[in-house]
């Protein structure tokens, strides 16, 4: 019974609190332009944005739309700008926010708006893809064995083998808002993983293809990307790298 | 691009062309920049602190200062310098927020011709400058005191 007691004391009681989201909607059936919805919600101080929406979804209005697949941080379907910031729906706890505000929530800008929270994410991709994002090596490895990496060498790309493509800092990137021809935060970092990869081979051809004038010269290191990032990937720190490696000629 | 507020607009990544200056653009800035302080805070020095300071500046002191072709070269690479510079700085806030190509083609002209203008006027001001130049005898009046007899 004393042993019942003293685990019920340590083990607070989780924290309910009603807080308003205001959502930007938009119904492509419906709606001309996007608007903002005010959803009124109780959710638990363990909650995410997330668990919020979720709440929307299943219990308010089933039209509600947005992605997601893991909600664990890892997929990188969620991306959103929550309060202003690009953020990841899941590893965003409500009680991080301010809730005695409303919190605003919209898609992610500078892609075309589908519906709701969800945009066209191929402008996206396509940049990705025009970086070659592959291993390209003239060698073959050594007969039964992999290709042999020193810790120093694998050093150089750790940081930028951390993306999950989410799109947060290249949506946070206020020259991607104006101007969508530029390659974007995501596809220079996705570059950088190869060129600084000793076992790479093709450094070259990706420093030509950023070496552009939608290139990495087109970054104003504005740090939004920095901070948006959901895996802490020193983005513009990466894009430097690239702008050293494109004027030294070589990784 | 207005793709921030119209829902579904058109989209695509388009394929690059023509010559890439922007790598040069970018390097020439901080070059630039780096060789305009020193140009620059010389020059501030120079004209409002060293000797009588500001109140030391009038036409004589500039004319004084071009008879020397050190100033002269000091100035002319602080005017090219400077202006380019400048001009390249506003190429790069037109290229990020002018909505519309032809808006951007026109401002882009703008910029060019304005620096232009003000880099062939100032290399010339610089070169042909004379502060005593020999005038008709009615007009020797006009010229500053410190000029020999005509």
């Amino acid at each position: 019974m004393a042993t019942d007691v003293a685990t019920q004391a340590a083990v607070p009681e989780v924290q309910a609190f009603n807080i308003t989201l205001i959502i930007r909607r938009f119904l492509p059936e419906i709606d001309e332009e996007a608007r903002w919805e005010s959803f009124d919600v109780e959710v638990y101080s363990t909650d995410r944005i997330l668990d919020a929406l979720h709440r929307i979804k299943w219990d308010q209005d089933g039209s509600l739309s947005f992605r997601r697949s893991c909600a664990h941080g890892i997929c990188g379907s969620d991306a959103m700008r929550i309060n202003g910031r690009n953020r990841l729906a899941c590893k965003t706890l409500i009680k991080d926010l301010d809730i005695t505000q409303p919190i605003y929530v919209e898609a992610i800008k500078g892609l075309p708006l589908e519906k709701d929270l969800i945009v066209d994410m191929e402008p996206f991709f396509a940049a990705y893809r025009e970086v070659k994002p592959f291993l390209i090596a003239n060698s073959s490895p050594e007969p039964g064995k992999e290709r042999r990496q020193s810790i120093e060498d694998r050093e150089r790309f750790d940081d930028t083998t951390k993306c999950i493509l989410c799109a947060a800092c290249t949506t946070s990137c206020p020259v991607f808002w104006t101007d969508g021809q530029y390659f974007g935060p995501a596809a220079i970092v996705n570059a950088h993983r190869f060129i600084f990869d000793s076992r790479d081979d093709a450094g070259d051809v990706r420093l030509d293809i950023l070496n552009d004038k939608e290139g990495v010269w087109r970054c104003r290191t504005t740090f939004n990307c920095t901070d948006a990032c959901p895996r802490g990937i020193q983005v513009t720190q990466a894009i430097a790298d690239v702008k050293q490696a494109v004027l030294r000629g070589r990784a | 691009m207005s793709t921030v507020d119209a829902p579904r607009s058109p989209y695509a990544r388009t394929q690059r062309s023509g010559t890439n200056w922007e790598k040069w653009g970018w390097m020439y800035m901080r070059a630039s920049g780096v060789v305009l302080v020193v140009l620059i805070f010389g020059h501030l020095f120079v004209n409002m602190v060293a000797g009588e300071g500001v109140r030391g500046i009038d036409f004589a002191f500039v004319a004084g200062k071009w008879a020397s072709p050190f100033w002269q070269v000091w100035d002319l690479l602080m005017l090219w310098l400077a202006l380019i510079h400048g001009a390249n700085g506003m190429r790069t806030i037109i290229n990020d927020y002018s909505s519309s190509v032809t808006l951007g083609k026109v401002l882009r002209g703008a910029v060019f011709l304005s620096a232009a203008a003000l880099i062939i006027l100032g290399t010339l001001v610089i070169f042909t400058f004379d502060p005593c130049p020999s005038v008709s005898p009615e007009q020797l009046g006009l010229l500053p005191s410190f000029c020999p007899p005509q």
